[in-house]
């Protein structure tokens, strides 16, 4: 009988011609030159970064093992190169940047202090979040890295919220918004994608495939095992990048940022990469094969692979060794700290639950 | 004999609405399907459509009309191949009773007690619930520019209930911004701008639809900031109506208000009058931290005296009394408060002068304004229209429990909805929501009555 007035009007403009859609575009202009040229100074600080991400959680890794570290403890051993690649092209205090819970070496690829962030893994008052945060919650607002989320896709649509206030600020900044593969079954990382594609948000969605979801292989988890084909439905541009290279991930970042900053809209990567260790610390890993891991970590090691061209660019073995140690102190200089903090004080129970006071 | 034609119902809450304007005249043969007016009801500005064939007969109320009762016969028109009928005499049409909850919601007359918050002398006009809201995001919005609103249909649709009505015009697309039907993605792109700085408006069409939302309202905005040692705030503001609307049925008739009370982090207001929600919706844009601001449907028609304050803004977690008594202490929230008032009124009649307190904010919760009214009446219900058990009812129990055994004349009584999903049929979802009479009882059974 009656019906609302606004009903009437035409109906919305149709989409825009296909033409002027071309989900591949990205990856061609990837495939044509797909290596970063990275001068020796620049791969060195590439490797430097890898190993510091790999170190520490191996050290990490340790601290668990001996009930220094509680909770759930996520490692990013075997991916650094994703994390590395993607966040040289940023800028920092300007570029966002927001991950799940397997978020170390987000954070120290970012430049953020090894030993605020063991401190916190260790729950200490000298940690990030003032050890209430954990593992799966760090923050760093100085250096725009907006965690740290624990729940399995959360991280998607709050980046693009944060990437509608980069462009609501006019401040040209983009978000990287990372999650697994395992998350990109999550209903919510499809809303966002569609209101990110509809705004044209500046944001770059990473989906870092390590060929697991936990123990799920992604062939037993997935329909489309193709990530990088996720958001056509969307008219994202997807690219598909090896994520166990550093160069190519940086090869690959350049090209998705220089669509973004030009006002495009939102782009998908896919990096396919492998983790080594288990889900998490509590993982017995019985859903993949030894040989299988064993196949990665000799064959397609991201830090072996940055070592074997600096050493082929002729760049001087004891530079790379010298790098090692340095690491390895500045490693075992932030387990110390972590170790011989203070815990947080019993008043800080009842802080930052909320700002003000009512 | 010609057909009559009355003034429709276009939505769940419409009791009358504005003829405003007619686009036929007496004689234009009309036939299904063409529009013969547009009706402006609570919501928005409806077209009526013809379903019989005929020539238009009379028309009995002139366009322009405001406050033209559901079921009133507006035009006639003449049957096929009939002379159009004469028009009868424009008797007052039957008036469709009112929804029972909103009958019952009707402000009391007794005096109330002025907000301590206005300054005294304070020039009043009349607001409804609906423009005392719009009017703070608007004042919000012209404060501060990282302010904005998001929302299914609050743009170029005016906002399904009409509370974002002339957002649009005033601040432009960029600041008022229709989303997709997307609760669990436009929440989080909302808390994600908050992270990022901004000071967002998320507006949900109900809160029955923040269901789809609730992680990103628990997980991801109430508990950054304690996740993050004070370093990441999230300013964001989720609205919208909440609690049973009317004869929406279950889905589409909830109180979330303990729910969201629960969690440490955020701040939950529910307000009763124009002048509450306006000042706490702009406090709570205001606010540094999480806010969930629950409005009610059935009140947003109803009007109420406004402070004509340059800033009306009010403290979050502070109740108001509302109605001063010695004999017992009525403590509610929400629409509740309405049905308090009328109980009141009533029980004033019968020599029990009951105290009304108005909580306003659910978390915080004021803890020492329900103490100290039960300090001064010992006696104590909670009315609240939602379901009783975990609720803030048995919240406000607790307290008295702990912190006020000693001045308890009486056990605390509380009167809540039945414990059963809202159902449709018109008698059951009455028996099922509380009403006047039930605090009523329930006060004179705590007053040995």
């Amino acid at each position: 009988m009656a019906k609302s007035a606004s009903s009437r009007k035409a109906p919305a403009k149709a989409a825009a011609g296909d033409e002027n859609f071309a989900l591949r575009s990205l990856q061609d202009a990837f495939e044509a030159d797909r290596r970063y040229a990275a001068s020796d100074e620049e791969l060195l600080h590439f490797y430097e970064q890898m190993v510091l991400i790999r170190r520490f959680e191996e050290k990490a890794g340790q601290l668990y093992g001996l009930g220094l570290i509680g909770g759930f403890c996520h490692l990013y051993i075997g991916q650094e190169a994703v994390a590395v690649g993607l966040q040289s092209a940023l800028a920092p205090g300007k570029d966002s940047v927001i991950t799940g819970y397997r978020d170390h070496g987000h954070m120290l690829a970012y430049g953020i202090d090894p030993k605020v962030i063991m401190a916190e893994l260790t729950g200490r008052d000298a940690g990030i979040s003032r050890g209430k945060g954990g593992s799966m919650h760090m923050f760093s607002t100085e250096h725009k890295f907006y965690g740290g989320h624990g729940i399995v896709g959360a991280q998607v649509p709050l980046g693009a919220g944060l990437a509608f206030a980069h462009k609501y600020n006019e401040d040209g900044g983009v978000c990287m918004a990372y999650f697994g593969d395992g998350a990109a079954n999550q209903g919510q990382v499809y809303e966002a994608f569609n209101m990110a594609a509809l705004w044209q948000l500046p944001v770059v969605f990473v989906v870092e495939n390590n060929g697991y979801a936990m123990g799920t292989a992604v062939t037993r988890g997935s329909a489309e095992t193709h990530f990088y084909r996720r958001g056509t439905a969307f008219r994202i541009p997807g690219m598909s990048v090896n994520g166990m290279d550093v160069l190519e991930v940086r090869a690959a970042a350049n090209v998705a940022l220089d669509y973004v900053r030009a006002g495009n809209g939102p782009v998908l990567m896919e990096l396919q990469t492998y983790r080594y260790r288990g889900h998490s610390m509590s993982d017995p890993a019985k859903y993949r094969t030894r040989e299988e891991v064993q196949e990665m970590r000799e064959k397609h090691d991201p830090i072996d692979a940055a070592k074997a061209e600096l050493a082929a660019r002729g760049v001087a073995e004891d530079k790379l060794k010298e790098i090692d140690k340095r690491i390895r102190a500045q490693v075992a200089e932030s387990a110390d700290f972590a170790e011989n903090s203070p815990e947080p004080e019993m008043h800080d129970l009842y802080t930052d639950v909320l700002v003000e006071s009512y | 004999m010609g057909i009559e034609l009355k003034m429709p119902a276009l939505s769940p809450t419409m009791e009358e609405g504005t003829l405003a304007k007619w686009l036929v005249k007496v004689g234009d043969e009309v036939k299904s399907g063409d529009i013969l007016a547009e009706i402006e009801t609570d919501k928005a500005t409806m077209e009526f459509e013809a379903v019989d064939e005929g020539v238009i007969g009379a028309i009995l109320v002139p366009e322009g009309t405001e406050g033209v009762k559901v079921g009133t016969v507006i035009a006639t028109i003449g049957g096929e191949g009939e002379a159009a009928a004469p028009a009868p005499a424009a008797a007052p049409a039957p008036v469709a009773e009112a929804a029972p909850s909103v009958a019952a919601e009707r402000p009391a007359a007794s005096p109330r007690k002025a907000d301590p918050e206005v300054p005294a002398g304070t020039n009043m006009k009349t607001s409804t619930v609906r423009e005392a809201l719009r009017d703070a995001m608007a004042e919000e919005m012209r404060r501060d520019p990282r302010v904005f609103v998001m929302g299914e249909e609050v743009a170029q649709y005016q906002g399904a209930y009409k509370v974002t009505q002339g957002l649009l015009d005033e601040f432009g697309p960029k600041r008022v911004i229709d989303t997709p039907i997307t609760e669990y993605g436009f929440a989080g792109i909302g808390t994600g701008a908050a992270m990022g700085g901004l000071r967002p408006v998320v507006e949900f069409m109900t809160f029955n639809f923040a269901m789809q939302a609730i992680d990103h309202i628990i997980n991801s905005a109430a508990k950054t900031n304690y996740m993050s040692g004070g370093q990441m705030r999230c300013p964001v503001v989720f609205r919208g109506p909440n609690g049973a609307a009317s004869r929406v049925g279950a889905q589409h008739s909830q109180n979330y208000g303990p729910w969201y009370a629960n969690v440490p982090g955020l701040v939950v207001i529910a307000p009763y009058d124009a002048s509450d929600a306006k000042g706490l919706l702009k406090a709570a844009i205001r606010s540094e931290d999480p806010v969930v601001f629950l409005e009610n449907e059935l009140i947003y028609g109803r009007s109420f005296e406004l402070p004509e304050l340059d800033d009306h803004v009010l403290p979050i977690g502070k109740a108001r009394i509302m109605r001063e008594g010695r004999d017992v202490t009525i403590v509610s929230y929400s629409i509740g408060v309405g049905l308090a008032l009328e109980a009141a009124e009533v029980l004033a009649g019968e020599g029990i002068d009951a105290e009304v307190l108005d909580l306003r904010t659910l978390r915080p919760l004021d803890r020492e304004a329900v103490l100290t009214s039960l300090a001064k009446t010992n006696r104590l219900v909670v009315a609240e229209e939602g379901w009783p058990q975990c609720s803030i009812a048995s919240e406000i129990m607790a307290i008295c429990m702990e912190d006020g055994f000693d001045h308890l004349d009486a056990p605390v009584l509380r009167v809540c909805d039945e414990d059963v999903p809202l159902p449709y049929a018109a008698n059951l979802e009455k028996a099922a929501l509380i009403d006047a009479g039930r605090i009523a009882a329930a006060v004179r059974k705590v007053c040995y009555h």
